[in-house]
Parts: C-alpha cells; sequence; structure tokens
C-alpha cells in the first residue's frame, strides 16, 4: 500500500481547513518562485521524465502535450492554458475532492504549467453543478491573488500569470476539450474538427493546451519530489499515483489515492471493506467510468489498476472511476442507463452520434425486457459499430463501448432473456 | 440530446418580465463576470450571465428561478450579441431552466452510479409526496427533474436541490431533509451517513489518518 508521506493529495478528505494558510503548513505555495526559475524547458522535461499521463481519460503524456506549445508567439497572439474541471464521467468524482479540499494545490500547479507552457492565463472551466466547490476554488484563488502568489510577478517570479474561473451549466460534452473551448467563448459546446488542433488554435484562436484537473493539481509535487520519485509508483509506461473512486456495490464505496497498477482486488479489500456480499459475489465492473466496457468478475479480480492492465482486458483506466456491480444488479439495466446518460447529453451535431444513441438506448430498453429477436443483438453490435469512429469527437465511442462490452462478455443473458420473454409470449397465445 | 423547449412567448410573459433588469448587485457581478474576458470577447460571458438573470428571477419569484424570453432578450443586449446566439445557449445548458420551477429544485441523480446504490427509492419517495418530473407542485414548493451523474459517485445515491447537494441518501433520509427544507429550515448538507466526513470510507479513512485530528505536514517524513 501506498505510504502516507507520498500521497499528493493530503487533505482530500476535507478533515482540514481547504484555505491558504493550512494549505501552506501541508507544503503548497513553498518557494514556487525557485521551481518557476528552473525554467520553461526544464519544468517539461522534468514533467516527460516523471512519466505523467493525462489523468482526464485519454492517458496522453502530460509533459509531451505541453512540448506542443509555441516556444514564442510570431505573431502577437498569447497563449492559454485551460484546466479541465468538467467532471461529468458516471463513476468520477475525484476532482471535485481536489477542488474542495486541496484548491491551492490546483492553482499553483497552474502558475506553474501555466509558465512551463509560456501561457499567459488558465482558465479553470468548472462544471455547472459544482456550485459549492466554484465557490470555494473562486475564494482560494482570490486568497493566492491577495497573496501575492498569481496575478502580476506571481509568486515573485517576474512572470504574469492570471486565473480566472469560468462555471458551466450542465453539459457532460463540454468535457471534451474543444466543446469546452466553444463553451468559454460564449457558445453552445460542441466540438470542433480537428485539425486545427487547440495547441495551434484553441481558445480565442491562441495556442491552447486542455488539461486536466488531477494532470495539473500534482505538478508542484511532482517538481518538489522530482520525477524519479513519482516515477517509482506504477509499472513501466503506468507511473504515479493516482485518485481512485470507487462506486456501486462495495461495502465503502469511497474516493482514495494509491499507486497506478495496484491489483483491483487490493484496492477493494482494502480501502473499501471488500465486494457486498463477499467476493464470489462480483458481477463485473466498469473500471474506469461509464465509457469503458465492463469487465466480468473473474478477469477484474487480479488485473492491475493501470492504462495498459485494462486495455488488454478490453477495458481502460479512464478516469479511474471504479463502478462495482454484484450479483443483484440487472447488467442490461446498469448499461442501458449508460445508453440514456449518452442520449442525454450527445451535443446533436453529428448524425451518428445524434440519431445512433437514442437508437441504441430504445433497443437496450427492449433488450431489457427481453422484448427483441436474437438477430436484434448482432444488429445493435452493428449499429455500435456504425457509430464508433463516426463522429468528431469520442462520445460516439463512449456511447458505443459500453454496450460492444455487454454483448461480449453477457451475450448468453441477453439472449436468456428473449427466450424467457418469447415463451411467455407464445404461451399466452395458446 | 435533451428535450428541451421555451415557454410560450405569450403578452402576459412580456406584460411580467419585459421590463426585467439587473438590480445593483446583480449588475456588479455581472460586469466582473465580463471582465474575466479579454477585451472583445465579452460574450464568453453569457453563461455566467445567464446563471445570475436565473438566479435574480428566483429571488423576484421566490424560486430557484428560469429564464422567461425577455429575460433572455436582456441579457443578449447586455453582452451586444444577438438574441438568437443567447437562445441557443440557454437551450443547450440543462442548468437554464426554461420553464417555472418550483421553490425547491429536487434534482435526483439517475445515472448508474446512484442507480446501483438506490436512486430508485429515492425517485419514489418523491413521488409519494406528490412530485411529479418537470412539474411543479401545488404548493409551489417542488420541482423533482432527473439528473445526470453529478459527480458524487462515491457518496451516492445523491440529491441536488438548489444549490446543496445531500449524498448517501436513503429514502427515509431524504424524506427528513425534503421535510426540513418545507419548514423552511437548513438541514445539514453533505454526506447524511452518521460519522461520514466526505469522500472517505463511511467508518473512518483507511489512509490519511494523521489528517483527521490535525494539519499534518508529512514533508518530514519525504
Amino acid at each position: 500500500m501506498l505510504a502516507d508521506k507520498d500521497r499528493i493529495f493530503t487533505n482530500v478528505y476535507g478533515f482540514q481547513d481547504w484555505g491558504l494558510k493550512a494549505a501552506q503548513q501541508r507544503g503548497d505555495w513553498d518557494d514556487t518562485k525557485s521551481l518557476i526559475a528552473r525554467g520553461h524547458d526544464s519544468i517539461i522535461d522534468e514533467m516527460k521524465a516523471s512519466g505523467l499521463r493525462g489523468r482526464g481519460g485519454a492517458g496522453f503524456p502530460t509533459g509531451l502535450k505541453w512540448s506542443f506549445m509555441p516556444k514564442e508567439s510570431k505573431d502577437g497572439r498569447p497563449s492559454f492554458l485551460v484546466i479541465n474541471a468538467d467532471e461529468s464521467e458516471p463513476g468520477s468524482c475525484k476532482d471535485r475532492e481536489i477542488i474542495r479540499h486541496d484548491p491551492h494545490k490546483l492553482i499553483e500547479g497552474a502558475l506553474i504549467a501555466g509558465y512551463a507552457m509560456r501561457a499567459r492565463a488558465a482558465y479553470i472551466y468548472i462544471r455547472g453543478e459544482y456550485i459549492r466547490e466554484a465557490e470555494t476554488l473562486q475564494a482560494a484563488i482570490d486568497e493566492a491573488y491577495d497573496a501575492g502568489l498569481i496575478g502580476k510577478n506571481a509568486s515573485k517570479s517576474g512572470y504574469d500569470f492570471d486565473v480566472f474561473l469560468h462555471r458551466g451549466a450542465g453539459a457532460y460534452i463540454c468535457g471534451e476539450e474543444t466543446a469546452m473551448i466553444e463553451s468559454l467563448e460564449g457558445k453552445k459546446g460542441q466540438p470542433r474538427l480537428k485539425p486545427p488542433f487547440p495547441a495551434g488554435a484553441g481558445l480565442y484562436g491562441c495556442p491552447t493546451t486542455v488539461n486536466n484537473v488531477e494532470s495539473i493539481a500534482v505538478v508542484p509535487t511532482i517538481l518538489r519530489r522530482g520525477a524519479s520519485w513519482f516515477s517509482s509508483f506504477g509499472r513501466e509506461n503506468n507511473k504515479g499515483t493516482k485518485l481512485f473512486q470507487i462506486s456501486g456495490h462495495v461495502n465503502k464505496p469511497c474516493v482514495v489515492e494509491e499507486a497506478l497498477s495496484i491489483p483491483f482486488s487490493e484496492l477493494i479489500e482494502k480501502h473499501c471493506g471488500g465486494i457486498r456480499g463477499g467476493k464470489d459475489n462480483l458481477l463485473a465492473v466498469i473500471p474506469g467510468g461509464s465509457s469503458v466496457p465492463l469487465v466480468p468478475a473473474e478477469q477484474i479480480w487480479d488485473a492491475p489498476m493501470d492504462f495498459d492492465g485494462l486495455k488488454e482486458l478490453g477495458s481502460g483506466l479512464g478516469t479511474a472511476g471504479v463502478i462495482v456491480m454484484d450479483k443483484s444488479t440487472d447488467i442490461v439495466r446498469a448499461i442501458s442507463r449508460i445508453s440514456y446518460f449518452y442520449k442525454h447529453e450527445s451535443c446533436g451535431q453529428c448524425t451518428p452520434c445524434r440519431e445512433g444513441t437514442g437508437w441504441m438506448w430504445r433497443m437496450m430498453e427492449r433488450l431489457r425486457t427481453g422484448d427483441a429477436a436474437i438477430e436484434e443483438i448482432d444488429m445493435l453490435q452493428q449499429v455500435t459499430k456504425q457509430v464508433e469512429g463516426h463522429t468528431i469527437c469520442a462520445l460516439g465511442d463512449a456511447a458505443a463501448w459500453p454496450i460492444q462490452g455487454l454483448i461480449r462478455h453477457f451475450r448468453p443473458e441477453l439472449e436468456r432473456r428473449i427466450e424467457e420473454h418469447n415463451a411467455k409470449f407464445a404461451e399466452a397465445a395458446e | 440530446m435533451a428535450d428541451r423547449s421555451l415557454a410560450p412567448d405569450t403578452p402576459d410573459l412580456r406584460e411580467r418580465w419585459g421590463g426585467f433588469e439587473f438590480t445593483e448587485s446583480y449588475r456588479t457581478r455581472a460586469d466582473r463576470a465580463i471582465a474575466r474576458y479579454p477585451e472583445g470577447r465579452q460574450r464568453s460571458a453569457v453563461m455566467p450571465l445567464l446563471d445570475l438573470a436565473q438566479r435574480q428571477v428566483g429571488e423576484e419569484t421566490n424560486t430557484q428561478g428560469w429564464l422567461p424570453l425577455p429575460v433572455i432578450e436582456y441579457v443578449a443586449d447586455y453582452l451586444d450579441m444577438p438574441v438568437i446566439r443567447v437562445l441557443e445557449v440557454a437551450t443547450f445548458y440543462f442548468m437554464y431552466n426554461l420553464r417555472p420551477v418550483g421553490k425547491y429544485h429536487v434534482q435526483v441523480c439517475g445515472t448508474t452510479p446512484c442507480m446501483l446504490r438506490g436512486s430508485d427509492g429515492l425517485l419514489a419517495a418523491c413521488s409519494k409526496r406528490g412530485m411529479k418530473k418537470g412539474h411543479v407542485s401545488e404548493d409551489g414548493l417542488w420541482t423533482l427533474t432527473e439528473v445526470e451523474c453529478m459527480g458524487n459517485c462515491a457518496t451516492a445515491p445523491m440529491v441536488q436541490i438548489n444549490d446543496d447537494n445531500y449524498e448517501d441518501l436513503t429514502p427515509e433520509r431524504l424524506d427528513a431533509v425534503l421535510d426540513a427544507l418545507a419548514k423552511g429550515e437548513q438541514p445539514k448538507t453533505g454526506t447524511q451517513e452518521p460519522g461520514r466526513h466526505t469522500s472517505e470510507p463511511a467508518g473512518g479513512p483507511t489512509t490519511l489518518t494523521e489528517m483527521v485530528d490535525a494539519n499534518h505536514d508529512y514533508r518530514k517524513e519525504w
């Protein structure tokens, strides 16, 4: 188990005050000036060496992403850092804990990351439903301004850097980076075609990097303790610590920071009090937020919880929002409810997603009651393949994968329901 | 896509809301929001301004607030934007109420993590009290909406009522919260599980136990 001294988010449960003074006592904003004095490229190199992969779901190497930003502005356009706090993926609830309990880690990280990528300001895009969280974060930003930590000559580094908070208003799709940029510009949050990529033309047409809250909030600690410290946790290519969020049928759902690659069983037994009704009662797990395919009990138990380990199982780490389902679960309904979610959250821009998410949900509802023909399972599978990869952003994929996972692992259950339903009707007809 | 439509544009609506203007305190907040964006990019502030407008309407009607068309037009004018661009934003984002709501907007999360922990029971408890999805109750107190994941999955199931979250609910605990609100009291927000602080495992954290009682500085152990 990860030692407490190696946890980054020491106030993750909010037992202590989130305010500046308490945060400084815990080590935040400690000589930030000297971290910045290392220079733009040296910070980016350190981040690359740490092996940090983006914590928002896609797992793209953070340092590499920063290095795509222009080193100088040839045409006078400023660069921006946009921090993605639009945490809306079902199963994910980690950024909320960072924002309301350790906001200064995020603000300090914003300054350092912004400096490293030569950004003029950071916009933190927080989901609209995080109302109290946004109040806390704004108060923390105000504290940091008042103390001279951000703003003009931030932390006496000679670098000017602003941090602004922007509240969303209830649209999952704004977690997609270009939709977020559209939303920040005061429009509907509909994703943009790429290229151009945000690093070339993002917010207001200026070079922009969008990073997840957790990716940014771990930066100061990584720099203080060194890349080699961070990369001492987890397997090759899956380095560092991570906030796991375990929900569903465990005895004690919780958010907990652990080393990447921790086996699923250890995560559940050590922190969550085990599966409700015991290990044998486990049915399936959605290991990375609702977008990733489910993994059946026997495959997940010993699996390492990291990017590559879960990819090997045909799933993914995503945001590490682990949704646990025991044998009492109506698995078809659980996935159908996810299909409803994507139908509700489709932005309506691309036809395969706008029409497909509704179609898939209605089909799933029929499969739930068995009111379908066996061939329709294959038809559904085919439709998911027609949605996947045929849309501007990944919401279409995210809507397709959970259904594909269900068909892959629970086809007999789907067929059983259909047969049962049809038998009932045959009986009634006689 | 979410199914959303505007309240009909009637003479009554014009009569009631045609003269809408930000009060001085809302105007200050609106101008502060606009100042967060670069020169010439004031339309970026359309989301905070719609939120402020909804809140002011809420104060004037003793509800959570909503966005009548004349108010949307006022925001468009304030930001020098075409009305249709503001309308697009107002209809796209789910938190802008396009129809009147009750004093308390009871938003039950029904997405899978909450469903697994019993959100069905919460919805049933709401309908038992006479709430109906998308309707304002007769006494004007409640509007019920089933919402999508609110990001409180480790303390599921949960309900957001106006600005506050109530987590780790059971039908009984939700009833207690709603009873208190109906009486004009402010119930405890956050988790309703006795002894639980936030998202640590119930019964006490398995990690960072030193943080429970003191602001521990772990750097000494690095």
